[in-house]
């Protein structure tokens, strides 16, 4: 079942959500990119319904609720520890198909990767739902099609599409649907729009040969890439993170444990004991994070990690694109068959 | 070439060059902030074709100059820069006449935020709105617009150097200790960035607003302010008696000011301009020199409001060379 509602019984429907809901969704920050008068696209809070920004895609995913860039898990003093505080109001989150999507591999490296469920991860994950802003076109760099995360059939509790000034919104989870009856007697069957084709199409190679470890493709990315990270920091599906000890420096008995968002590019991330570093050239880092999107992950739990969200792409300031380098695994691989 | 009566004082405070060679002068075109659109431009050569040479000189404060037109075709060439005139919007008296006056030179400016990565404001802007504020004027100004501490425009040697600067903002929450903003304060600015705790510290004393930080954070956990801010240098200039660079006056201005104290300058100038100037041309610095820098202030800050955040440096010592007192 679903609503075709006006802008205006749209922002009366998430005014009411907000009370019980606290909703974070893409939000247009003004001047916050990277240059000057550059608006970013960055996920917050809001109440208001014409702060959600429902055109463009997000510059950084929705993943910054479940796995925030930087928490604070726990205090510490001399014998004591204090798991943080977390504000326990339900949350609505709202994203694209690609972000719910994202959700899935989320869950299977912090709830279903080994023996333990990271509780800290978990804590939050219970207060989530999703709610889908369709795509009514596809975007710069999207492969979400070749990804098949261009479409979620459940997964979220309504979704939105803007169609020519209305809200249009398919209701699939009862409890929500009070909440759009209250403000809205036009009831119609709708569906969430989605992507049927993108302008990127990339071909994944089912098994990516060994000898592609050491294929010369990946030369050119170690003078290319700058390390810098952003594709790891705007990609919904990257989940490494790094542990902060920090001690209070008028103390040195009581500090915290913080966890942040950690990337595979930047220097530092596979630091060892005694000054090693397995991969040093940005090159030997591509490879590392292209095979584990399109193939290692899969060798383990059965399908891909990326979800063809083109967010990489579309943050790199050296214009590297991340699809055209599955194409060129794709080839490479064919090449060895 | 018959007999030419030309009043030189006329044809320069008209924007033409009085020319070495004789019978001949050049058109001036103004160009505030180095911006011409292409029909503009396409005038130019058309101007330069039919009365010049076919040669167009661009010259060093962004503007241009065409050579080698008839001292006899001064009107028709007037009557043609007009729709140039009309496009760059230059206030002008009277329409047909061509410019007005040349003594304050035109306002330069680097591309600064319309096309930099490093441009903390939109220069042109700026440099437009200024021109806007003081044009036409016979005294001798300049002025220069640069989008940051780079200083690509150069504007350490003009009378008025506008620097762009932005404070950065740092949202702890988004940052996750990479330390590309560290690495990169260090390596293309002044390294007042360290890493406390996991949390970036910035020292504000050190810090000269360039933006690097911002440019290079992975995670916007560093973003612009909202505010442009400016450094605002002063009296540098090149010439025989004591070239020197610009320096630091205001950390932090704001544009109100800046427009305001340059507005201000003019008033000065006409109360303390050496009467028997060479061709009632003196560089403000000099004036200065001679006034002393608290009167120059006083006239500066006449009705002038700084934001809260501006530092002002209420001493400003230059340095250069001195030709006129210690020979070359
Ligand atoms: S690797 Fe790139 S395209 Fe794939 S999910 Fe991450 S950001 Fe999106
Ligand atoms: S965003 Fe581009 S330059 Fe930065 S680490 Fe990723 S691929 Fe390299
Ligand atoms: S001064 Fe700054 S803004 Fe201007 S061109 Fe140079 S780097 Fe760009
Ligand atoms: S604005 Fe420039 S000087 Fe200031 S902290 Fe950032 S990089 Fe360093
Ligand atoms: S670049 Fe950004 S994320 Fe990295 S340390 Fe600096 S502020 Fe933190």
């Amino acid at each position: 079942m679903g609503y075709v509602l006006s802008r205006e019984a749209f922002a009366a429907v998430i005014a009411d959500l907000s009370k019980n809901y606290r909703i974070f969704a893409p939000v247009r920050k003004e001047g916050a990119g990277r240059f000057t008068d550059v608006d970013a696209v960055i996920y917050d809070y809001v109440c208001d319904s014409e702060k959600i920004e429902l055109e463009a895609k997000s510059d950084y995913a929705s993943k910054e609720f479940l796995t925030p860039l930087s928490e604070t898990l726990l205090y510490f003093t001399e014998n004591e520890v204090k798991e943080s505080d977390l504000d326990t109001r339900p949350v609505l989150v709202f994203g694209r198909s690609c972000d719910i999507n994202s959700l899935k591999r989320l869950d299977q490296i912090y709830l279903d990767n080994g023996l333990a469920k990271d509780p800290f991860y978990k804590r939050r994950r219970d207060l989530v739902k999703y709610v889908l802003i369709g795509c009514g076109h596809s975007y710069d760099n999207c492969f979400c099609v070749s990804m098949e995360s261009n479409k979620c059939d459940d997964g979220y509790v309504f979704s939105i599409d803007l169609v020519e000034d209305n809200i249009q919104s398919n209701v699939p989870d009862k409890d929500f649907d009070k909440y759009f009856a209250q403000h809205c007697n036009d009831k119609k069957d709708v569906a969430p729009r989605y992507v049927k084709e993108n302008e990127v199409k990339v071909a994944v190679p089912d098994s990516v040969p060994l000898s592609v470890i050491t294929d010369a493709l990946w030369d050119e990315y170690t003078t290319r890439c700058i390390n810098c990270g952003r594709c790891n920091y705007v990609c919904p599906t990257c989940t490494c993170y790094t542990m902060q000890d920090v001690f209070y420096s008028d103390n040195g008995k009581v500090g915290e444990r913080r966890r942040v968002g950690a990337s595979c590019m930047v220097d530092g991330y596979t630091d060892v004991a005694g000054g090693g570093q397995y991969r040093r050239k940005n090159g030997e880092r591509m490879r590392f994070k292209v095979l584990h999107k399109i193939s290692d992950f899969k060798k383990r739990f059965g399908y891909h990690m990326c979800v063809g969200c083109g967010r990489c792409d579309d943050i790199c300031p050296e214009y590297i694109s991340f699809s055209n380098i599955i194409g060129k695994v794709y080839q490479a691989s064919k090449e060895v068959k | 070439m018959g007999k030419l009566d030309i009043n030189v004082g006329k044809l320069k405070k008209n924007a033409f060059r009085y020319s070495k060679v004789r019978g001949e002068t050049a058109s001036r075109i103004r160009i505030p902030g180095g911006v011409i659109d292409s029909k503009s431009m396409g005038r130019v050569v058309e101007i330069a074709e039919k009365y010049g040479t076919g040669v167009i000189n661009i010259t060093n404060r962004q503007g241009i100059e065409i050579p080698g037109i008839k001292l006899t075709d001064m009107e028709k060439v007037n009557a043609e820069v007009q729709l140039i005139i009309d496009s760059l919007r230059i206030n002008q008296p009277e329409k047909g006449k061509g410019y007005p006056s040349s003594g304050t030179r035109n306002v330069i400016a680097c591309p600064g935020a319309r096309l930099c990565p490093f441009g903390c404001y939109d220069t042109t802007a700026f440099a437009q709105k200024m021109e806007n504020n003081i044009f036409p004027n016979d005294r001798h100004v300049k002025i220069a617009f640069t989008g940051c501490s780079n200083d690509c425009a150069k504007v350490r040697m003009a009378d008025f150097g506008i620097i762009g600067m932005t404070e950065p903002q740092y949202n702890k929450d988004r940052c996750v200790a990479c330390k590309a903003c560290i690495n990169f304060c260090k390596r293309r600015s002044v390294g007042a960035l360290e890493l406390v705790n996991g949390k970036v510290v910035r020292d504000t004393d050190k810090c000269i607003g360039c933006g690097v930080c911002v440019a290079y954070c992975p995670t916007r956990a560093w973003t612009r302010s909202r505010e442009h801010y400016f450094r605002l240098v002063i009296m540098g200039r090149t010439g025989k008696k004591n070239p020197r660079l610009a320096e630091d006056f205001i950390k932090w201005a704001d544009e109100e000011s800046i427009l305001k104290m340059v507005k201000n300058t003019y008033a000065y100038i006409e109360e303390y301009i050496d009467p028997n100037a060479v061709e009632h041309k003196e560089h403000i610095g000099y004036i200065v020199d001679r006034t002393g820098f608290e009167e120059f202030k006083k006239w500066l800050f006449e009705g002038v409001n700084l934001g809260p955040k501006a530092e002002v440096n209420q001493r400003v010592y230059w340095g250069g060379r001195h030709y006129d007192k210690y020979g070359g």
